[in-house]
């Protein structure tokens, strides 16, 4: 797909989020951060249809950050794989739109929300791939503050062992824990070094330049016998500057005035007035 | 044929089997040449190892994880409820060194909460073998299920000849009108001494090996109930969540009453030590099972 079409897309991705983000908000920060790797990654990268889930050939991708599903939620109404009207029903116990994933979804993997998890669980299908002889890749999004987890380098520490060389994790370093920076309270730099320490190939790119993650994403596996990790350097809230890389904008609930006026902004018209309370802890 | 053959055997007629340790290898020592990559151990990881056991059953395997039993469900309690639980996944932990089987290694070892945990998962079922051959006897049905289930493994060799298992089904040893033993697991052999004792007392003794904790055969605590002027809980388990917490809920939820004394591990861990000593010092010989039985 071209990059204007891609750019295309996920501006419209955003536009969903922003439109979740209200009657009870989601995760709208860390979901805007990711949005352009959602986008690209469900654009003809990976090898996955909603209608041919047992196609032994596909690809696999798990969100282990799954606060940011509202970017998932968003492409796959773009690629057609949800109704658009269904997002309306965010929220509702009537359906499971909700603020983590879960497989009631068509084309949802797995469910996440506790963080450190679908490492591991990536690490059983690409060794199901393995144990089948297929070439299946797995790709796993993690969060940066998910680092912290203990699990995610147990699970790379066996991964390296096993030379899962079909087993991909994009770190979105979007820079924020929930609500403090990374590096302003468990810092993970040199973030890249950790991960080769750890047996992995590190390439590091911007989460919002198409063609690097062309070019990254083109190359996998970085190394025949080793799991491979992109750390893609984002912004939290990114397309929408009065949320921009704020502590204070991980988890939003805006009014339905500050949504249009937030879409204006994302559209490069004047920038949204917000007055609804921020929230700091979920 | 003991455990390691059966898994050996059941492996190899189902590809879909997959054999997992936590660098525990007791019992599947001799797997690794015999199953090749479907033998994975991941080292001292236990979360990673239920994690990636769950994406392996979400296509399609059916893992059988080996640790021991306190790191295998307390280290990985989170990863067990939420990977395999939510998705109720076909997993299978056979958990080591449950309850007294932890002789002196001390309370970091001692799982003794394990039933109360694993049957707090909504869909996890729960099975405690009371002798290795119990254990055989059991485990083809529990594999072969497609929920997840928690099996507190046992080596122990006796010459009780076990009837045929089904999940679900206590084993009805004995009926008596007088007390009724309801036991799981290890102390099962203690139990079945103690009845013998208490029969030469002159009491009608009733022996229940439960089985499957989870689900439960109701119907047998309710016959027992019923049949017995007193119930028994005899396990190596805290009394809060396993068997005496089992019967109680299901007297309850069938609005009946009993009289039942429950022989548990009250609110402590146990005195580490070799076992038949820790037997000795807890209370859980025939002679002290019997004794206090009779005494009160």
């Amino acid at each position: 797909m071209h990059i204007n079409e891609l750019k295309a897309r996920a501006l419209r991705v955003r536009e969903h989020i922003l439109h979740l983000s209200t009657d009870g908000g989601c995760f709208t920060g860390a979901s805007l951060s990711c949005t352009d790797l959602i986008v690209f990654l469900y654009s003809g990268f990976l090898r996955v249809h909603r209608d041919r889930l047992d196609d032994p050939d596909r690809d696999f991708l798990l969100l282990s950050k799954g606060h940011d599903v509202p970017a998932l939620y968003g492409t796959f109404a773009e690629i057609g794989w949800i109704e658009k009207e269904r997002l309306q029903n965010h929220l509702s116990p009537q359906d499971s739109i909700y603020w983590h994933p879960n497989r009631n979804i068509p084309g949802i993997e797995f469910h996440s929300g506790s963080l450190g998890h679908l490492p591991a669980v990536g690490l059983g299908i690409a060794m199901d791939n393995k144990l089948r002889g297929k070439e299946n890749r797995v790709i796993v999004i993690t969060g940066d503050g998910e680092l912290d987890e203990g699990s995610v380098w147990e699970t790379l520490l066996v991964a390296s062992a096993y030379k899962m060389n079909n087993l991909t994790i994009v770190v979105d370093r979007n820079h924020f824990q929930a609500n403090i920076r990374t590096e302003d309270l468990i810092p993970l730099e040199p973030l890249a070094a950790k991960f080769e320490a750890f047996g992995c190939a590190v390439a590091r790119i911007d989460g919002h330049d198409f063609m690097q993650m062309q070019e990254a994403f083109g190359r996998l596996p970085f190394h025949p016998e080793k799991p491979s990790v992109i750390i893609a350097d984002t912004m939290r809230g990114k397309g929408v500057p009065s949320i921009e890389a704020r502590a204070d904008r991980w988890f939003c609930n805006f009014t339905h005035d500050e949504v249009d006026a937030l879409v204006r902004e994302l559209h490069g018209e004047a920038q949204a007035d917000l007055t609804s309370e921020t929230l700091t802890v979920r | 044929m003991n455990y390691q053959e059966l898994i050996k055997q059941t492996a190899l007629a189902d590809e879909r089997i997959v054999v997992m340790t936590a660098e525990n290898r007791a019992v599947v020592r001799e797997l690794p040449p015999v199953l090749g990559p479907r033998f994975i151990d991941v080292g001292i990881a236990e979360q990673t190892m239920i994690g990636t056991a769950a994406g392996l059953a979400l296509r399609g395997r059916i893992p059988i994880c080996h640790a021991l039993a306190p790191f295998l469900i307390y280290r990985a309690y989170e990863f067990v409820r939420t990977d395999v639980g939510i998705a109720h996944l076909p997993v299978k932990l056979s958990s080591w060194i449950a309850g007294f089987l932890s002789d002196g290694n001390g309370p970091t070892h001692q799982a003794i909460e394990d039933v109360a945990l694993m049957r707090g998962i909504p869909g996890m079922t729960v099975f405690c073998p009371a002798d290795e051959a119990d254990m055989l006897a059991m485990l083809p049905a529990i594999w072969a299920s497609p929920d997840p289930a928690y099996v507190r493994l046992i080596v122990r060799k006796t010459d009780f000849q076990h009837a045929p298992f089904q999940i679900g089904k206590a084993e009805v040893v004995s009926k008596g009108a007088d007390v009724t033993l309801l036991v799981y697991g290890y102390l099962f052999e203690e139990a079945r001494r103690a009845a013998k004792i208490l029969e030469g007392n002159g009491l009608s003794v009733g022996l229940v090996n439960m089985r499957s904790l989870k689900p439960v055969d109701e119907q047998a605590i309710l016959d027992a109930a019923a049949g017995s002027k007193r119930l028994v809980t005899i396990e190596d388990h805290l009394l809060t969540g396993g068997l005496y917490s089992i019967v109680a809920e299901t007297l309850l939820r069938h609005r009946q009453t009993a009289d039942v004394l429950p022989l548990a591990l009250r609110e402590k861990w146990f005195k580490p030590g070799r076992l038949p000593e820790v037997l000795e010092y807890e209370g859980f010989t025939p002679e002290k099972i019997a004794a206090a039985i009779l005494r009160a």
